[in-house]
Formats: structure tokens, C-alpha cells, sequence
């Protein structure tokens, strides 16, 4: 099934600097934004584990991990890397035209953490 | 006494050399070799080419121990003939040495293919300690190496050019990398675990000239395309160097063909080592040779009985971070044998297994060679597997961790390449009290060679020794498996400047929360500011200068040195609070105000209203000097800690440390700001100062030890700046002065400070001055940020232009 894409342009390329996150509010929802060279990539700004700013953690290859107490989120699938429990953030689809960003916010995805457990 | 002459410094003929003393030796032994160096490890030669190995980590015989065992060395000279009539050999310069009995030792050395313009220059070869020497002068960051030779030695060379800086490409002529070792698919999946790392792979490919005017710069292949290049190391193999054999009159064919007991075709003369031709078989590793020697020194000093017969050849790739073994024949082609194969593309792990009639015929391990020993045990007692058919791809779960090493026979090779068991590894620490790994390695030569066998024998130790002390070193993280050391030494060593480029060189290019702010802070420390800085690499209290709290806003707090403020300080401390709505403004406990609660948009302009200098509460870095009132107030005051403490601050402020730092500064021994459980403290005393240092009173609570009494405030000082920068540049990132000074000893750390010659303290404060020079107030960043967006958070384009991130832009 084709589903019409709803893209909505974020903000230039050279406002997220290589390698970090920002974090962008927008229709309701705490995004963060993370330029990781090849490609931009979105999630939901916050820790399923005690509501940490995810724009604010250190990139590492495809995850970020969350400055608060280092829990580590695969920015393509939203999972849980190596956490205690399982978890899951959700995860937008996110392309770059001209110059600018764009993050479709209604086609969040999520894996549910008894999928990720798995 | 017997002369025994042994043509040949290596490992084989030393090993030899060695068995022989062992037995009980009675012969007046002279060992000629062409290099200058002395014995030295020649499996390691691809680590000290990337630079984890310096040319004395692999010397395994130092000039004493030729000493102590009363054998002449004769280095550098090379044997050009061999008198068997008159029993003399005769080197170049036609002096003879006589002999009784002859062992020739002379190794083997790079095979050169066929290529036109090998003698150009930067062509080299890999085989001596010489060889890399010359490399290395050559392997210069950025330069273009091509290694023409996908084998064991053609593949470790390449990843230690790569290590070096290089842009290396591996050239081979076949299909398959190591295609000796390993099946079409292991070849694959070595392959990409290669390309992975960074390397270029090309092949098949036959190399028919090497071009370029006097030097070379470039490469033809067979298939008509060329190759740019700066470099070209040849590693095609090894041939046996069986000249001097051969012109003696001796039986030779490949290699200098020896018997079961090691004698040539000449009763006085034997021969060991890889120039050695053995029921038509030659030889290239280690283990077989070891062996060789152990049967030549029995044969020759009369106890000829072991016979040699050559195991099945067992290789294992040296390169940090690939795992690869092979042993046996893994040809499945042949009737009669099955094949057990498990893969999985994911994690790159590869393993094969040949069988016959339930036998272990050979073994491939890519990825994974966890296994290795067991497979190895296997195809050397030609265990039958029929009752573990359900377990050859993996061991039955372990219940017991220490299971492993009890459940191994005393009879078990431990160390393959020098032939050590488990019980004659125990015999020997019982026997000489060991407590270390490398007290064993010296008493056994156990896990000297390769290495691979390390954690085995630790794992002895620790069930054997009960003093058995661990030996530290520490790494940084599995991103990038080297010491604190080591790192210090390559990026000093390689010019590294930024974090991803130690990264993509070193590791595995991703990096993470762990390795990259000590990166970002060793690179720092070592180019004294001049380092590339790369924020994406800091935790984020150190990309906006403020410490997180738990619901992301973060707190702040300004420098107030020595804890001394001002009336309008603290009038526009209060109306900061106001402004911003600060949840919490509080008395820290370093004689500071913290405001709480700030947004990460609101610091720049909370840092201007205040206009006071950052306090780097949220770094890993100098925090404060804490003081008590002293001469100016106090009755009991000696010293004016105040002023003291304030011109401490300032000198080492706005600098980084391995962990972070707080200082003390009292005017009397009552020492009411607590400088001794300081990481840093001065205590004043009548007419002098005591300097302390690793102090703590948090986490851990030590008291600091004395690092020197002085007698003027300006040589406390000075104290100080050199404990400092000592402690830069020692420390493990996070270890904090506590830890540091109990790891290195106060006595080693006075002797490096404040004992050390003038000229290494000069060394130290310049180092030190230089950081300071460049260092800057972070909170200026207000004015000019690293980056546009570095405070604020992005408005989407499509709901109109944010006013601030314009303004911010502009």
C-alpha cells in the first residue's frame, strides 16, 4: 500500500551540526533531529526511562545514548540498545531537499518493546 | 670443549639454543647472525610496525642472557661458506670460526615474484626488524601504500601502514585473501572485516610491473589497469635461504633437507628453522619450529630419540580486532569427508569444519575463534567425535567458569608456539613463586611468542597462584582496544589532532559516550589547546557550558575565586534569579551560588546579566580554590590563604583535567576550608607552606599526602602548577587525584614534580602555560558560539521564521 507522505520542512541542513541533535517542536511533538553526515534522522525527544533530552546525547555510529543515565536508542529502529529493560522510542521518517530537512510527523513508527525484547 | 657454531639469530636457532641449555649443555656455543639486533620475535614484527610494539617489547633474548649463558654472539656478520673438510665456517671477510657440530639456522626470506622494477625505490620487503625500521621512516600520514601479497604477513603489514596514517591497498593474486589458510567464503567474510577497517582489497589481481622514474609511483596489473602509489611493501611469501647449504655441498632441495632428527646429509651438520625441507614440506609458522629445535637439541647433545614430525600447520591472523584461525587440511573436495559449517553475515562470523570417519581434519574460525584450543587438541590427538557430534560448532555450556582449565589435562599444550603444558606451567610456578604474567613468561616462555594463549595462562595463575596479581592496563573502551598510553603515544606519534580521526584510524569509527570525551580531552591536553576541537565528541554539559539536571534544564554556576564575592555580584546574581525565574538559587559546597533550573536558551543571556566568568561546575576541569579568611581577618591566620587561593584559581582556570579538580587554600594548620581532603590543597604554616595533594572528601574520603613544604607562597604555587600539569598528563581520563596518586606513589609522582630536574620542571610549566594561553572563559561563547544553534532550539521552517534563531544567525 502507497501512503501519501506528509513532509513538513524542519530547517536548513547547516543548523544541525555533524554528528549532534537538535531538538525541534512541532505539531504537538518533541522532536530530535540528528545530522549523521550520510543522512538526517528523527525520534521523539524523550527518554522512555526518566524523560531525558535525547537531542542533547552523544552520537555514536547509528545511536544515541541519553545524557542523563546513558541509555542507548538505535536511531533507525527507535529500540533500546543493551537496556535493562526493554524500550522503544518512536522513530520519523526524515529526508533532505535542497538544503532543508524534512520530517514526515505523521508517519512516526514504533516497535513495541515486547517486539524489541525479541 | 666442543665447538658448537649455530649460523642463524633467530627465533628458531635461539629456541634451539635454548632446548640445548636446558639439557644440560657442554659445548662452547658461538651464534652468528646477519642482523645487528639480538634474538628478537619476528611474529611481532606487524605490531611494532603499527606501533603498539617498540623494537625492545619484542627483543625475547637480550645481550645478558648470551652473557650469562657464556655464548658468544656474533651480530651482524653473515656466514658466506662452510669448510666441511677442514669443519670451519667462514664469514665475509674470510675469517674462519671452527666447529665440531653445525646447526644451520638461516631462516628464509621474502619470496620476490617476478615483477618488472622491484629495485625501484620505496619497494620494500617485510621479513627483519630492519625492514620495518625502513618502513617506517616511509609510511607517512596520507601517503598511498599498496602491499602486494594477501597472506598473513601481506595482511598484518597493511593494517600496520593503515595504523601508521597510510591509504593502503592490499594487492593479491588469487581469488581468495590468505587462500593457504582459508575457503572461498572464509576469504569473503575476512574480506569485508578488512575492507571494514578501511583497507582496499584488490584481487585477483597479478601485478606485472612496478612504474615510475628511479622511485616508484605507481603499479600495472595484468589486466592493463595501473595503480597510483607512494609505497609497495612485497609480502608473496617466504623462500628458504638454503644457499649456503647448497654451496657446502649439502642435500637441498626446496629447503635444506633434514630427517626425522634434524641432521642433514653431513653427520656434524644439522639444521632448524624455516630453512629447513622435512619429508618435503617446508615451514612458515612458528609452533612446528619450536618443535624442530626441541628434537635437534636432543639429537645433538646425544639423546637422539624424539623424532620430528610435523603437526598439522595452524595459522592465526595477528590484527587487532579480526579473528582468524586455520589448522589443518580444510580441503573438502576429497572423498570421504563432511563439511560442518556455521554462518552468520550479521556478525560476520564464519566457521568450517572438515571431518572424516569423526575425526577433526581441519578447521576455519573467521570472527570467532573462542574455540580455537579446543579444535586444535582435536586434530592433534585425532580425538574421535562420534559422542560430541551435537556440539562441534559449540562447547556444551560451561557450569563453572574455572571449569575450562581444570577439566585440561597436565599433558595439554598451553602455548603452542613454545610448546608449554599446563602442568609444566604449574610445576613452574610452584616452583619459582610466580605471581605475575610476565614472571611466567620469563620462567616458561610461555605466551612469548604469538600471544594468543595470554588469557589462558592467566586464567592458570588465577587458579594456581593464590597472590596472583593482575596485571593493569587499563583500556579505553572496546571502540578503541589500545592503553591510555598507547593513545597518548599514537596520536603524539601520528600528528592526531581530532577525535573521529583517531577514530576512523584506530577504531571502529563510530566511537561512543565513553571514549569520545576522553579523547576530546587527551587531545587537548597533548596539543596543549591546539587540537581540533570537535563538540559533537563532548558530553553536552561541555557543549553548552552548564550541568544537566534531571529535567533537562541545567544549573549554573559562576566563578567566585577563592570564594570571595562582592556586593554587586551578588546583586546581580539575585536579579539573574529573578529574571529567569531560577528555581533554586543554593550555597554549594565550594563557596559558590548555584542557580537552578535554567533553560539551555536562556544561558547565554543568563551568562551576560551576570557577567561573571564560567565556574566549569559541569566539567571535568577546574572547579574552584576554596579558602579560608586568613592573615587579613583571622586571629590565628600565618598565611594570607585568601590571596593565595584567589591567584591559584586564576592561574589554572578554564583548563581541563583528567577528572575534575578542587582546590583548598588555608592560612593556618586549623585548616578550615579543608585543603587536605583537597585534590589540591596548600596549608599554611609559620613561614612556609605545605603543598598536598589527592585529597578527597566525596565519593571516597582520603586524606591528601605531603608533596613538599616551601617557604614562599610563589614556589607553593609553583608546586602546585607542577602537580597539575603532571596530572594531565599521567591520569586516565575520570581517574581522579585520589586514585592517581595512590595508583602511581606519592614518592614516583615528588620525584617526577617537584624533585625533577630543573630542566624536566621547566618542561612541565611550559606545557602547562601554553594550555593556559589558549584557554578562554567558556561562558564567552554567549558572543561568539561554536555554532549558530549551539543554545537554541530549531523553529520549523513551515510554521514562519523564529525571530531568535535570525537574530542568532545574523
Amino acid at each position: 500500500m502507497i501512503r501519501e507522505r506528509n513532509w513538513t520542512r524542519i530547517t536548513e541542513i547547516k543548523n544541525i551540526p555533524l554528528r549532534e541533535g537538535r531538538s525541534v517542536s512541532i505539531d504537538g511533538l518533541e522532536l530530535a533531529i540528528f545530522n549523521l553526515n550520510d543522512r538526517f534522522m528523527t525520534i521523539e525527544n524523550r527518554c522512555p526511562h526518566k524523560g531525558g533530552p535525547l537531542c542533547d546525547g552523544i552520537v555514536s555510529g547509528t545511536t544515541v545514548v541519553c545524557p542523563l543515565h546513558g541509555w542507548r536508542f538505535d536511531l533507525e529502529t527507535g529500540v533500546a540498545v543493551r537496556a535493562s529493560s526493554p524500550a522503544c522510542i518512536t522513530t520519523f521518517p526524515t529526508r533532505v531537499e535542497d538544503g532543508i530537512v524534512l520530517v514526515d510527523t505523521s508517519s512516526g513508527s514504533r516497535i513495541e518493546p515486547a517486539e524489541a525484547a525479541v | 670443549m666442543k665447538q658448537l657454531v649455530v649460523v642463524g639469530n633467530g627465533m628458531a636457532g635461539v629456541a634451539c639454543v635454548e632446548q640445548i641449555l636446558k639439557l644440560g649443555n657442554d659445548f662452547d656455543i658461538t651464534i652468528f647472525g646477519d642482523e645487528t639486533h639480538v634474538n628478537y620475535n619476528r611474529i611481532l614484527l606487524s605490531m611494532v610496525l603499527a606501533g603498539e610494539k617498540s623494537a625492545e617489547d619484542i627483543v625475547l633474548n637480550d645481550l645478558d642472557w648470551y652473557r650469562r649463558n657464556g655464548i658468544r654472539a656474533r651480530l651482524g656478520v653473515r656466514i658466506a661458506n662452510i669448510d666441511r673438510d677442514a669443519r670451519v665456517v667462514m664469514d665475509q671477510e674470510g675469517l674462519a670460526t671452527p666447529f665440531d657440530k653445525l646447526i644451520l639456522a638461516t631462516g628464509s626470506s621474502a619470496f620476490i615474484p617476478p615483477i618488472a622494477g622491484v629495485e625501484k625505490k620505496n619497494v620494500h620487503v617485510f621479513r627483519t626488524l630492519d625492514d620495518a625500521r625502513a618502513l617506517l621512516e616511509k609510511a607517512r600520514k596520507g601517503c598511498k601504500a599498496v602491499v602486494i601479497g594477501g597472506g598473513l604477513l601481506g595482511l598484518e603489514a597493511a593494517r600496520g601502514l593503515q595504523l601508521r596514517g597510510c591509504d593502503v591497498s592490499v594487492v593479491h593474486l588469487f581469488e581468495t585473501l590468505m587462500e593457504r589458510q582459508l575457503d572461498s567464503a572464509g576469504g569473503a567474510y575476512l574480506r569485508r572485516q578488512i575492507e571494514s577497517m578501511g583497507i582496499r582489497v584488490l584481487l585477483p589481481k597479478q601485478t606485472l610491473a612496478l612504474v615510475g622514474n628511479g622511485r616508484v609511483d605507481g603499479l600495472r596489473f595484468a589486466s592493463g589497469e595501473e595503480l597510483e602509489t607512494d609505497l609497495v611493501v612485497i609480502a608473496a611469501g617466504i623462500k628458504p635461504n638454503s644457499e649456503l647449504a647448497r654451496k657446502a655441498g649439502l642435500e637441498v632441495g626446496r629447503g635444506i633437507v633434514v630427517n626425522d632428527y634434524m641432521e642433514t646429509s653431513d653427520p656434524n651438520i644439522f639444521a632448524v628453522g624455516e630453512c629447513t625441507e622435512h619429508r618435503g614440506q617446508t615451514f612458515g609458522l612458528v609452533a612446528p619450529l619450536m618443535e624442530q629445535g626441541k628434537v635437534l637439541a636432543a639429537t645433538i647433545t646425544g639423546n637422539r630419540g624424539p623424532a620430528f614430525a610435523a603437526s598439522a600447520p595452524a595459522a592465526k591472523l595477528k590484527i587487532m580486532g579480526v579473528e582468524i584461525f586455520s589448522a589443518g587440511s580444510t580441503d573438502d573436495a576429497e572423498p570421504g569427508v563432511e563439511t560442518v559449517r556455521y554462518e552468520d553475515p550479521s556478525q560476520g562470523i564464519y566457521k568450517k569444519l572438515v571431518l572424516k570417519n569423526n575425526r577433526l581434519r581441519g578447521v576455519i574460525l573467521v570472527g570467532d575463534t573462542s574455540d580455537e584450543r579446543r579444535y586444535t587438541q582435536w586434530l592433534r590427538e585425532e580425538t574421535d567425535l562420534s559422542a560430541q557430534r551435537r556440539h562441534l560448532l559449540f562447547p556444551p555450556p560451561e557450569t563453572d567458569a574455572g571449569l575450562e582449565v581444570a577439566a585440561m589435562p597436565d599433558s595439554e599444550i598451553v602455548c603452542g608456539c613454545n610448546g608449554v603444558s599446563k602442568g609444566a606451567i604449574i610445576e613452574a610456578i610452584h616452583e619459582h613463586d610466580i605471581t605475575t604474567l610476565s614472571h611466567l613468561k620469563t620462567c616458561t616462555r610461555a605466551s612469548t611468542s604469538c600471544g594468543s594463549c595470554t588469557g589462558l595462562c592467566q586464567q592458570l595463575l588465577r587458579a594456581v597462584a593464590p597472590e596472583f596479581q593482575e596485571e593493569t592496563r587499563t583500556t579505553l573502551c572496546s571502540c578503541l582496544p589500545f592503553s591510555y598510553e598507547q593513545l597518548r603515544d599514537i596520536m603524539r606519534g601520528q600528528q592526531l589532532k581530532s577525535v573521529q580521526e583517531v577514530l576512523n584510524i584506530y577504531g571502529n569509527r563510530k566511537g561512543c559516550e565513553v571514549c569520545k570525551p576522553a579523547l576530546s580531552y587527551m587531545l587537548d591536553m597533548l596539543w596543549c589547546g591546539g587540537h581540533e576541537e570537535d563538540r559533537s565528541a563532548r558530553f553536552i554539559n561541555d557543549r553548552v557550558h552548564a550541568n544537566i539536571q534531571k529535567d533537562g534544564t541545567f544549573s549554573v554556576i559562576p566563578r567566585m575565586r577563592g570564594g570571595v564575592t562582592s556586593p554587586a555580584e551578588l546583586r546581580r546574581i539575585a536579579d539573574v534569579a529573578e529574571k529567569y525565574k531560577v528555581r533554586m538559587v543554593k550555597v554549594t559546597g565550594s563557596q559558590r551560588l548555584d542557580l537552578l533550573g535554567v533553560k539551555k536558551a536562556d544561558l547565554p543571556q543568563v551568562w551576560a546579566d551576570l557577567g561573571m566568568p564560567s565556574g566549569q561546575a559541569y566539567s571535568k576541569g577546574v572547579r574552584m580554590v576554596k579558602t579560608c579568611v586568613g592573615t587579613e581577618f583571622c586571629r590565628f591566620g600565618v598565611q594570607d590563604s585568601t590571596s593565595a587561593g584567589i591567584e591559584l584559581e586564576r592561574r589554572l582556570e578554564n583548563l581541563f583535567t583528567p577528572h575534575k579538580v578542587k582546590m583548598g587554600v588555608v592560612g593556618c594548620p586549623r585548616n578550615c576550608a579543608e585543603a587536605t581532603v583537597k585534590d589540591i590543597g596548600m596549608v599554611g604554616q609559620e613561614g612556609s607552606w605545605q603543598v598536598v595533594v589527592g585529597g578527597a572528601a566525596g565519593k571516597s574520603v582520603r586524606k591528601a599526602d605531603l608533596l613538599i613544604t616551601v617557604e614562599t607562597t610563589e614556589a607553593a604555587l609553583e608546586a602546585c602548577d607542577l602537580f597539575f600539569q603532571y596530572y594531565r598528563e599521567n591520569a586516565n581520563y575520570l581517574e581522579r587525584t585520589y586514585d592517581f596518586v595512590e595508583r602511581l606513589g606519592i614518592e614516583k609522582i615528588r620525584k617526577e614534580t617537584v624533585y625533577a630536574t630543573d630542566s624536566e620542571r621547566r618542561k612541565l610549566l611550559d606545557r602547562l602555560q601554553r594550555s593556559k594561553a589558549v584557554s578562554k572563559d567558556a561562558w564567552l561563547e554567549r558572543e561568539t558560539p561554536v555554532h549558530p544553534t549551539q543554545f537554541v532550539q530549531i523553529e520549523p521552517i513551515e510554521r514562519g521564521v523564529d525571530q531568535r534563531l535570525e537574530k542568532t544567525l545574523a
